[in-house]
């Protein structure tokens, strides 16, 4: 396991370097912060300025140079837009992205284990057909279009639900439901195939012919092996919600960090960018290990 | 009423498919009494498991429905009893181990729980059953039992998994217990001690034993009597030694002639240069010697085995032949020429002149390729064989060559049995026109009667076309009535090698004369003698 730990934890990091020379070169070359920062009416003189100060007038290289240095001292720069540490901007809205995943990836799993489920034990039968089609749709609908009608029906004509922002519970409905249907399809299907499989399995039989109950049947000898292809699939799905569900984010203008990404993005807070991406990266890190842990903890094969 | 401890009355079992209602079994009945052990005899589609399950309740209806016949069990008809009193009886009075302990062991849980479970699914308490699971788990031999309990079933061999599916059977000391082929995973040696278990734990205490089988070396070995099941029905029973000297039903006297093992033995072919050597040939993976230091040569024409238990290595001389793996050092010369320094531009020519049958045709046939892409393939990869317009015409020779129908060409893998896609196999092997066919477990898989077709086609190949085979397989019999020469391996290494006759009639090492031994024959008289022959070695 400690082995296991070390390598992951090294090609992790390998592919966070790689991934930090990408996204700072690349995004140098969306364009000058000055033009954006300072009044169009700015003279020349004031933008070299501005310039030297952020340190945008030595060579790319020195740039990146100098980031690392900083970086190597967990200093990650001060946001242009903001002028605060970076650090502290992108783990402000990590935390919101943080709460909005784990919430809406905890009620997916509950969901859709427990829709999936009754579907393997009803195959072929009305609820059954229902749960797939209802999985097909939710796997294949775009999020923003299902955002932008939910905005249009529940706030615009009933004026229940807030149409963006954070501050009540209310808030947080819509962003959770939107989220929560393109997981809930995969996992229902990953679910319910893979009960069914466990169900048709030798050591069900096994269990069957043991005089083993029912309900031992179920939640003792078919749940556990059920869950281990499911498992995989809800780590791959938190992770997409932890790199931040942009779309949604911005729709509903919630401040988690996808939404911040592209504000940074569109204002050339370089800073900012770098941060969020190495902030969500270690996240994303952090989960496959749980995961991998979760793994190994239901199936003894893995531990060896 | 008699009162026989189970009897199974006139029962017919029926399955809706895709194809419309199948009937599994029709209008079958036999019985079975204490201490006594009863055979079902058949091929793969026989039925001979569907009155187990029915037994055991573990039909699923639908799709299987029972329509018609009583199965009584100590006077109480089963098939009327409620789900609670059968679930009750389960694993109590009757239990059942099945072929692939692998698969029917839970893989998540330690062995020790999975076997007290049986004991607490009927009301034992928690120390109780796990007292009567480590009491079991020394009975049927594993070692280090206390510590054993805690493992998992990969922790296991197959044999021993075998065993504690065995303890968990008979932790509460069934009346009756179903084994359904039992030993058919198991290497020879393997089968030959889990059947002697079976048998003491019987004598020990007094249960019913019903023992479902493809093989009449088992029948021959353990049954006091035995039906055989062809097509649902029950066409014959007796004691094995009436069957096998007396057989009435055509079906009985074909499966009986299908037995391997009693042809004439080959005296080999005549000898010129060998055109293959292999010297100091090995592979290791990391600290394991899969193969260690394996010398021997084949002559054009001739047929060798390689046998040996699983593990010993076989497979791994025939990959590394190939380059399918990459050999740790040695050399094999093909025709003078060694292979393993082949480039593989030239390796690419050469494996035309070496083609090789798989086990598993299901798995080595493209499914989405029609027999007729499957065998041309070849002359695609080697466009030198045949110009295009000739392909057709070839391939429906080559078909009829291996018993098929040329129209059979524009079918798909799945529309075929399985005897017959190791047909197919063998004609895409053949499409290459190659001077060595190695046969991988290329008969293990088939039912006894096509088992015999399909060497009987290898035999005429052989003979019509010069081609030399190397035949991998861990069943003897198969490889006495096929083979000029035996190689036997164990744990990587050849232990012995030579002609057919001396190996089978002089062995001379002790590991080939245990394995010998420990090979079922059909004849329950030959049997006997071969079970002394085995037990004086094991007391050796």
């Amino acid at each position: 396991m400690k082995k296991m730990l070390g390598k992951r934890a090294l090609s992790s990091f390998v592919s966070l370097m790689v991934l930090i020379v990408l996204v700072f070169f690349l995004s140098r070359l969306t364009g000058d912060p000055a033009a954006l920062y300072l009044p169009v009416d700015a003279s020349e003189a004031m933008r070299e300025n501005f310039r030297e100060i952020h340190g945008l007038n030595d060579p790319v290289l020195v740039q990146f140079g100098r980031y690392l240095s900083d970086l190597a001292q967990l200093d990650f720069g001060d946001s242009l837009r903001k002028a605060r540490p970076a650090i502290d901007v992108v783990l402000e809205s990590f935390v919101w992205t943080l709460q909005l995943a784990l919430i809406t990836m905890a009620l997916v799993t509950v969901a859709a284990i427990i829709v999936g489920s009754i579907a393997a034990f009803n195959v072929g039968r009305p609820f059954d057909r229902f749960a797939s089609v209802l999985s097909l749709i939710g796997a294949s609908a775009p999020d923003f279009w299902i955002a932008i009608v939910g905005i249009v029906l529940f706030s615009v004509n009933f004026g229940w639900l807030p149409t963006s922002g954070t501050g009540t519970v209310w808030h947080w409905i819509l962003p959770i439901c939107v989220l929560f249907i393109r997981p809930f399809g995969l996992i229902l299907q990953i679910v319910r195939g893979s009960m069914i499989n466990a169900l048709g399995s030798p050591y069900v039989k096994t269990a069957r012919a043991k005089g083993v109950k029912n309900r031992p049947v179920i939640f003792v000898h078919t749940l556990r092996n059920a869950m281990l292809p499911v498992i995989t699939v809800i780590g791959d799905q938190a992770a997409a919600l932890l790199n931040g569900a942009v779309v949604v984010e911005t729709i509903f203008g919630f401040p988690g960090v996808g939404k911040l990404m592209i504000d940074s993005i569109l204002q050339r807070d370089f800073n900012v960018i770098l941060a969020a991406i190495m902030v969500t990266a270690i996240a994303i890190f952090i989960m496959n290990i749980l995961i991998d842990i979760a793994y190994a903890l239901l199936d003894p094969r893995i531990r060896a | 009423m008699a009162d026989h401890l189970l009897e199974v009355r006139d029962l017919s079992v029926r399955f809706h498919t895709v194809n419309g209602m199948v009937n599994a079994v029709n209008g079958i009945s036999w019985h079975l009494d204490r201490g006594e052990t009863l055979a079902i005899l058949g091929e793969s589609g026989s039925g001979k498991s569907v009155s187990a399950s029915a037994i055991m309740n573990l039909i699923d209806m639908p799709p299987g429905e029972i329509t018609s016949g009583e199965i009584l069990f100590d006077g109480m008809d089963l098939l009327k009893a409620s789900e609670e009193d059968r679930r009750r009886l389960n694993g109590k009075r009757i239990s059942m181990i099945f072929q692939d302990p692998l698969g029917h062991l839970n893989p998540v849980y330690p062995v020790g729980w999975q076997i007290a479970e049986t004991a607490m699914a009927h009301g034992r308490s928690k120390t109780e059953a796990y007292e009567r699971a480590l009491q079991l788990m020394e009975r049927v031999g594993i070692p280090n039992a206390k510590d054993s309990m805690g493992k998992y079933p990969h922790e296991f061999s197959g044999g021993q998994r075998q065993r504690l599916m065995i303890a968990m059977a008979l932790v509460l000391k069934p009346d009756i217990l179903i084994a359904d082929e039992p030993t058919t995973a198991l290497d020879v040696t393997v089968q030959a001690e889990v059947l002697s278990l079976l048998e003491e734990l019987q004598e020990e205490t007094g249960m019913g034993l019903l023992l479902i089988t493809h093989d009449l070396g088992v029948v021959a070995e353990s049954a006091d009597r035995a039906v055989v099941m062809e097509g649902g029905r029950i066409v014959e029973s007796g004691t094995p030694r009436e069957l096998y000297h007396n057989a009435q039903h055509p079906y009985t006297r074909k499966l009986l002639a299908a037995a391997p093992g009693k042809g004439e033995m080959r005296d080999g072919t005549q000898r010129e240069a060998p055109i293959l050597e292999v010297r100091g040939l090995k592979k290791n993976y990391g600290q394991f010697h899969a193969l260690k230091d394996a010398n021997f040569d084949l002559y054009a024409g001739e047929t060798l085995a390689v046998v040996g238990e699983s593990g010993s290595g076989k497979s791994t001389i025939a990959r590394l032949m190939l380059r399918l793996e990459e050999a740790s050092g040695g050399t094999v010369a093909w025709k003078g020429e060694d292979i393993l320094t082949k480039s593989p531009k030239e390796m690419g020519k050469l494996r035309r002149q070496l083609q090789m049958v798989f086990q598993d045709p299901t798995q080595s046939l493209n499914p989405h390729m029609s027999v007729y892409d499957i065998i041309s393939e070849a002359w695609v990869i080697h466009p030198d064989i045949l110009p295009k317009a000739k392909w057709r015409g070839r391939v429906e020779e080559l078909l009829e060559q291996v018993g098929l129908q040329p129209e059979h060409a524009l079918r798909y893998p799945h529309q075929f049995s399985g005897g017959q896609r190791q047909r197919i196999a063998i004609a895409r092997a053949l499409a290459l026109e190659p001077d060595l066919i190695i046969c991988d477990e290329a008969v293990s898989a088939l039912d006894v009667s096509i088992q015999a077709q399909v060497i009987a086609l290898l035999g005429e190949l052989r003979d019509r076309l010069g081609i030399a085979f190397i035949f991998i397989a861990h069943d003897l019999p198969v490889v006495r009535d096929f083979a000029d020469r035996v190689l036997v391996m164990k744990r990587g290494e050849i232990v012995e090698q030579g002609a057919v006759r001396q190996i089978f009639e002089d062995p001379k090492q002790g590991y080939t004369q245990r394995l010998l031994a420990a090979g079922l024959d059909s004849d329950p008289d030959v049997q006997a003698e071969r079970r002394r022959a085995r037990l004086a070695l094991a007391g050796a």
